[in-house]
């Protein structure tokens, strides 16, 4: 670890927090239905897009319908994308000549984009058109991070409704997600990585005869357009295999810089955003304390391990240096480890190195961050997640204090226990016991390129990045074969889905409570007191969950590697 | 049923205005206003595009510059690393091949003196930069084959290394097809 | 049901406690609580294993201790599942105790009906039907629940209040409600019965006591739903591990996985939840007051504003005099004489006050020198009183207002200074009592409400639970203020009626918020019912205790103090234990998982930092700690968390580190101390 190298990764926290109070107030002005300065362009634009779907903006949703409408276009969409990947072969806009996907891959893309998770089976550059990149993959990279957003900020405006069961219209909110946050900044975003170096071209990949005679085929495309809301949207779904460790979409240590950021303005921004909806402004602060310090301790971990290196390549080899491997010089470890650290905090899953080749302790936070899925977590899905915890807090610290937990005014009863509960059971559910069933088949262990512990934690991460909606891999697995590309894709889904239909139920029965005022009996959740037992409620429920699983993972390997173990 | 309605509506709507309308503006723009960067970063010696800047490729001659190592063999079709893990008995075989092929290459380099990005496979397998170090190490071998003098080469390395961004991001590096290019027309 | 009776466990109560944590063993009733279902079905398939150890697989020689280690894990999680039962048990006991020296109340008792015809039949109290009517003589027991429809007595209610003092019942008013299973002392009453067999308050209570009727409440049920998906967590997890082990080539027999899992669901919760209700309700019915429902005392920790009356809540309920005040140019002397002789003859608390507060000044009459006098009582119509002296001299006490008219109607003058002497007494929470002679007025008796002594620390203490007080009284706004202010409560409601009360809690609740009143009358009926709680006292109407949902049997309206107390003291120890078990689960997968891979990865052996002997001793230390907590326990699930009144957070605080802290650390002490035991014993190697 290198001073500056500190400096620089607080730098860009500190970046981060600066941009996305602003622009969290934005967000809150956007949805109360505040005028914007831009109104007289936004206003036109909107109305002619309610018109073309056939949107009524006065019709007011209750959670059922919310829910309903977000679900069916979701769907709508995954058989959309589906059908694209299936004929991309066939379709236009395929210079490259990429072949359709088979069922399996077609479903587990259409699954992964849909979800938000950007997973990817496939590689960019060899599987995936020019079409496909931009109607499919662009697209979704939109539309599914304003899915985020909308259910985030409908099921806060269930908290702070009085007796009300509306939600507000799912259809409003999605386009003016688009118009008013996610467009804007993509479009300004993509032109400054046009210019900073990211190809942004209809044209075929080029055929260049090298320096030495030889011939190298180089993959571009319209990339840039791809990787700014890709980062924007919390997606991380590249256009190339390599991801962002690719010079074409992250050519320079600036792009890396704003890349990071790119991916954590929205759902910082998102807890600034719910502070103003609750008018509590400590919330906001002593949340963004907690959150942030544990995304810095996260990344100073790696930062850490990965300085000081592989110890068996120093032993063995007598080579002594940071782990350079799976990394690219232009990022070097700081930014490197800041970026495994915020890809997952943040549920983005874009990697600009390769997580599998990571010190094991490196591997274990990236594991850890998709656990918890609450650092901020992705677009919208992470402020939910957050609330899911903080209403579990809530009952435990309420019981503590002697009096019925209620969270920012709303009683919490059974019924919002049982849906926080069953939202909480979704992770162990499909992290475990699919990681389980694929340790013991031989499709499972077929795909494991590492031997040993580390083998095993190629499958734990593979389900907890499809079950987190991360994206992220330790890409030594082969995921590409009908077993993964199948149960990850059902993992993905239930995932995303079965809680957010979860805390939409709660949302629902939490709305139409009435918000009992505050006394001094009631237990202050904006304390740094309530939000230290926020943050053990979250690491004790993670880590116990997964204890057991990490113990003989990375925590084996990491104890193995510096007992000087070499995997047989 | 209403909802399917509306939602192929907006389907139809949302894939022409953000699948297609958005990538075709940013396109247009960027082809307007960055034409070099926007297809890719060509570069050309002699008239002839070479490659691109950004993107490493297979360098074996003595007299340039060599980039890190590849696990995808340079492949801008098919980018990757190695995905090796650390306790992996692979990693430690490819490491060593690595450092004996740049003890080959660069004779009398001490273990201990390489950079461990010099012996180490890149994420993309397509690292265009090279730290200073590796730089150095490899100075020796390039003065030998093509006359250049060292101190030459040491202030060509110079002259295109790119700091730390701000002293805070990165590390002092130095792109090796712009060290190639102008090593060769150097030679010319 | 005396305060003392049931106060300590008695060795017949344990004995059996133990015989009934037996019964409970049969699945039926344990799957009302899954967690400690699951190591019922735990300790099931260890016993199948103990008698083959390879049931499941597996290929364990008759050397291989297996068989020996399967045992005791199967009596380990024996005993961890009577320790739960034994648990709820010993709760249950205290309140089947307390239920017999109830029924003893009820023993066969007989009625004398009044027949159609008027005349009276005796017929057991058994048949005795809603509406009857009986009668009731001296030394006769009272057959059932009614209201005095006829007649005044003395009534001992100490079977039921534990009082050994006789209150008074009479027709009419809020005094008229008596409950079957008392005595009556003296006098006779015509009673109307007002609940059939089986339905009485008696047999409400003894229902309530032996948890017959109990209900889980909300916050119990929500916890419940959480304790479930935790185990269902543990679960997975625990099947989960199998094959991960299998994947780097290790194995785990069948019982260290049911260990395992045992350790980390929570048991310790799952164990004490219903005991801990039990006893929650219990605490109540100590402190004398019947709570309907469990939901009733959890609601009392809820409660966010309290409506007291002012009388004989706040105040001890009768004003005395206080001071003597003179008005235009007579002295405090003739004033003292005259008021001192106006309440010669007048019974009342304030007259007798009069009387005194004159002596301790150094008046005092001799009674019989007027003997002849005429004593006018006071009226509601002329709101006064006093004494017609033979020489046909008013001498009058009362109103200001009435003796003022008074004063003129005869053509006397109001003295300059009455008004405003008159005022500040007002002002200051007095009521003024003018006393005139003749048309003359010499001057003011002060009388004054006393507050309860006690009142403005308990009503400090609860304003830093966070509640809010609201005093009701019939008093003018001033004199209400002054009041108000001298008892410390935050806000009050002056000249109320009943419906005023209504209104308040409506508006309240309006607002979110949980509303707890007291109350006697058939007036406040409405009110208690709409209140969330709503504390009737034992000598209120037969309306006004069906309203409440809690009876207090000693009537007194403070008490309600006490039950936001208790029902708080019940969330907190429920939230204590669940917070205690949980975070003991970090020690127990320091101590089980390092030994489970013993052998295939003896590097995780960095993470066994209590330094364990052995593999086997290392799972069955957990498992025993696991055990042993329950009974160690069980003192606090019965006595309940302490709770003194502080803000919520600092208390969060306290009992974080207490229960949190102290149970990731407290466990890895104990499951260390049990593995130096089992080495001592030489059964580490098993």
């Amino acid at each position: 670890m290198t001073f500056s190298g500190v400096v620089g990764i607080i730098t860009v926290v500190a970046l981060v927090l600066i941009l996305s109070i602003p622009l969290g107030g934005y967000i809150h002005r956007v949805f109360t239905g505040e005028r914007s300065w831009f109104e007289p362009i936004f206003a036109p634009f909107e109305r002619l897009l309610y018109r073309l779907i056939g949107v009524n903006p006065k019709v007011e949703m209750d959670w059922k319908v919310y829910i309903k409408s977000l679900l069916i276009l979701n769907f709508v969409m995954a058989l959309f994308v589906y059908l694209v990947f299936r004929l991309q072969g066939v379709l236009p806009l395929n210079p490259d000549g990429v072949p359709s996907m088979n069922w399996a891959l077609a479903f587990n893309t259409a699954a992964s984009f849909v979800s938000n998770t950007n997973w990817q089976s496939y590689a960019g550059e060899s599987s995936m058109s020019y079409l496909g990149q931009m109607v499919a993959i662009t697209y979704l990279q939109f539309t599914t991070a304003a899915t985020g957003v909308v259910a985030a900020i409908a099921f806060v405006r269930g908290v702070v409704a009085n007796r009300s069961s509306s939600l507000g219209n799912f259809w409003i909110d999605l386009i003016k997600v688009h118009t008013r946050l996610l467009l804007p900044l993509a479009v300004v975003l993509a032109i400054v990585f046009v210019g900073l170096g990211v190809p942004e071209t209809l044209q075929g990949a080029a055929s260049v005869h090298t320096l030495q005679g030889a011939s190298q085929i180089i993959s571009r495309g319209p990339v840039a357009s791809l990787e700014a809301i890709k980062q924007l949207g919390t997606n991380g779904g590249g256009y190339f295999n390599a991801n962002s460790a690719h010079p074409f979409e992250n050519p320079s240590t600036i792009t890396d810089v704003l890349q990071i950021l790119a991916m954590a303005l929205i759902p910082t921004a998102l807890i600034a955003t719910f502070a103003r909806f609750i008018k509590n402004r400590r919330q906001g602060v002593v949340l963004y304390v907690l959150l942030t310090s544990t995304l810095l301790i996260g990344a100073f971990v790696v930062y850490a391990n990965e300085a000081i290196g592989n110890p068996m390549l120093h032993h063995l080899l007598g080579l002594s240096g940071p782990n350079m491997e799976g990394k690219e010089v232009r990022f070097g470890v700081g930014l490197s480890s800041l970026f495994t650290a915020a890809t997952t905090a943040f549920t983005t899953g874009a990697v600009n190195n390769m997580h599998d080749s990571l010190m094991p302790i490196s591997g274990l936070i990236p594991l850890l961050f998709m656990m918890f899925n609450t650092v901020f977590g992705g677009i919208g899905a992470g402020l939910l997640n957050i609330l899911m915890f903080l209403v579990i807090t809530v009952f435990l610290s309420g019981l503590m204090v002697g009096r019925t937990p209620e969270i920012f005014g709303k009683k919490i009863e059974a019924r919002e226990i049982k849906l926080a509960t069953a939202a909480m059971l979704v992770h162990p559910f499909v992290i475990l016991i699919p990681t389980a069933v694929a340790l013991v088949t031989k499709a499972g262990t077929s795909s494991i390129l590492n031997p040993g512990l580390h083998g095993l934690s190629e499958v734990l991460y593979a389900f907890t990045s499809a079950a987190a909606n991360n994206g992220s891999a330790f890409a030594g697995l082969n995921a590409n074969t009908t077993f993964y590309n199948v149960l990850l894709g059902l993992v993905i889904m239930i995932g995303r889905y079965v809680s957010i239909v979860a805390m939409f139920a709660m949302a629902g029965s939490l709305a139409k409570k009435a918000v009992i005022p505050e006394s001094v009996g009631t237990l202050r959740t904006d304390t740094y007191a309530f939000g230290g037992v926020f943050v053990a409620v979250v690491v004790i429920v993670g880590a116990l969950t997964f204890f057991p699983a990490l113990a003989i993972g990375p925590i084996g390997e990491h104890l193995q590697m510096w007992a000087g173990h070499l995997t047989r | 049923m209403i909802n399917v309605w509306r939602s192929l509506r907006f389907l139809v709507v949302s894939v022409v205005l953000l699948g297609v309308i958005y990538p075709v503006v940013i396109t247009g723009i960027g082809q307007l206003v960055f034409p070099f960067q926007a297809n890719g970063s060509m570069v050309s010696l002699n008239g002839r595009i070479v490659g691109s800047e950004l993107i490493a490729q297979a360098v074996t001659s003595p007299g340039l510059f060599h980039p890190r190592p590849s696990a995808v063999n340079y492949a801008a079709n098919g980018s990757g690393g190695s995905n090796l893990g650390s306790t992996n008995p692979a990693l430690v075989k490819e490491v060593q091949a690595n450092i004996a092929n740049v003890e080959k290459h660069n004779p009398g380099t001490l273990v201990s003196s390489i950079p461990t990005s010099m012996v180490e496979s890149s994420g993309s397998g397509l690292d265009p930069d090279i730290s200073i170090r590796d730089a150095m190490i490899q100075i020796p071998r390039i003065a030998a084959a093509t006359g250049l003098s060292q101190s030459a080469l040491k202030n060509l390395v110079a002259h295109y290394e790119q700091g730390p961004f701000l002293g805070i991001w990165g590390h002092s590096m130095v792109n090796v097809m712009q060290l190639n290019l102008a090593i060769k027309r150097e030679a010319q | 049901m005396a305060k003392s009776s049931v106060t300590t466990m008695s060795g017949a109560m344990v004995s059996r406690a133990i015989v009934d944590s037996f019964k409970k063993l049969d699945p039926r009733i344990m799957v009302k609580s899954p967690v400690m279902f699951v190591v019922e079905v735990g300790f099931v398939i260890t016993l199948l294993l103990s008698f083959d150890p390879n049931l499941f697989g597996g290929n364990y020689g008759p050397h291989s201790g297996e068989r020996a280690f399967n045992i005791v894990v199967t009596v380990i999680l024996f005993i961890t599942v009577l320790f739960g039962n034994f648990a709820e048990a010993i709760a249950e006991g205290r309140g089947k105790a307390q239920a017999e020296s109830l029924r003893k109340a009820k023993t066969d008792l007989s009625a004398n009906r009044k027949k159609a015809d008027g005349s009276y039949e005796t017929v057991a109290a058994t048949t005795l039907r809603k509406d009857d009517v009986v009668r009731v003589i001296a030394g006769e027991m009272i057959p059932a629940d009614g209201e005095v429809i006829q007649g005044l007595g003395s009534v001992d209610e100490s079977a039921i209040t534990g009082e050994s003092a006789a209150v008074i019942r009479g027709a009419g008013g809020d005094f008229s409600s008596v409950t079957g299973g008392t005595k009556l002392l003296s006098d006779e009453l015509i009673i109307r019965v007002t609940a059939n067999p089986g339905e009485s308050f008696l047999d409400k209570m003894i229902g309530l006591v032996e948890g017959a009727s109990r209900q889980k409440t909300p916050n119990e049920l929500a916890l419940s739903v959480l304790l479930a998906g935790l185990t269902l967590i543990f679960l997975i997890v625990v099947d989960t591990l199998e094959p991960m082990a299998i994947y780097v080539h290790g194995k785990i027999d069948v019982a260290t996985l049911i260990a395992l899992l045992v350790c980390l669901i929570p048991t310790t919760i799952g164990a004490l939840l219903s005991a801990i209700g039990i006893a929650g309700m219990d605490r109540v019915i100590r402190f004398n007051v019947i709570a309907k429902s469990g939901k009733a005392v959890e609601a009392a920790g809820d409660v966010n504003t309290l409506i007291l009356d002012k009388t004989g809540t706040i105040t001890i309920g009768n004003r005395l005099a206080s001071e003597f005040v003179a008005v235009g140019r007579h002295t405090e002397k003739e004033l003292i004489e005259l008021a001192v002789l106006s309440s010669l003859f007048d019974e009342t608390p304030e007259g007798r006050s009069v009387v005194d507060l004159g002596k301790e000044k150094g008046v005092s009459f001799v009674r019989e020198k007027y003997h002849d006098a005429e004593n006018v009582e006071f009226s509601a119509d002329t709101r006064m009183s006093g004494l017609t002296l033979v020489d046909g001299t008013m001498v009058r006490k009362g109103a200001v207002d009435a003796i003022s008219r008074h004063v003129i109607e005869r053509g006397g003058s109001i003295p300059e200074d009455l008004r405003e002497k008159t005022d500040r007494i007002a002002m200051e929470g007095g009521t003024p009592l003018a006393v005139v002679r003749e048309k003359e007025i010499y001057g003011l008796i002060y009388l004054k409400d006393i507050v309860k002594s006690g009142m403005r620390e308990r009503f400090e203490e609860l304003r830093k639970m966070g509640i809010k007080t609201v005093m009701c009284t019939g008093d003018n706004p001033l004199t209400a203020a002054t009041i108000a202010k001298e008892a410390g409560v935050d806000d009050f409601i002056a000249e109320a009626k009943p419906e005023d009360k209504m209104r308040l809690i409506k508006e309240e609740q309006a607002l979110g918020k949980l509303v707890a009143m007291s109350g006697d009358g058939t007036n406040d009926a409405p009110a208690l019912a709409q209140a969330d709680v709503g504390l009737a006292m034992n000598t209120g109407t037969p309306a006004a205790k069906e309203a409440g949902n809690m009876v207090d049997l000693d009537s007194d309206p403070t008490k309600l103090i006490e039950v936001v107390s208790i029902g708080k003291q019940l969330l907190i120890t429920r939230g204590a234990i669940t917070t205690f078990s949980i975070a003991n689960d970090v020690a127990k997968y320091f101590a089980i998982i390092p030994a489970i891979f013993l052998y295939v990865l003896p590097q995780l052996g960095a993470l066994n930092i209590m330094a364990l002997t052995s593999q086997r001793s290392a799972i069955l230390s957990a498992l025993i700690f696991n055990a042993v907590i329950i009974p160690l326990l069980i003192p606090l699930a019965m006595k309940g968390v302490k709770y003194r009144p502080m803000s919520a957070t600092s208390m969060l605080m306290r009992n974080i580190l207490l229960y949190g802290i102290g149970g990731v650390i407290a466990p890895f002490v104990g499951i260390k101390l049990i593995d130096i035991i089992i080495t001592w014993l030489g059964m580490a190697n098993i």
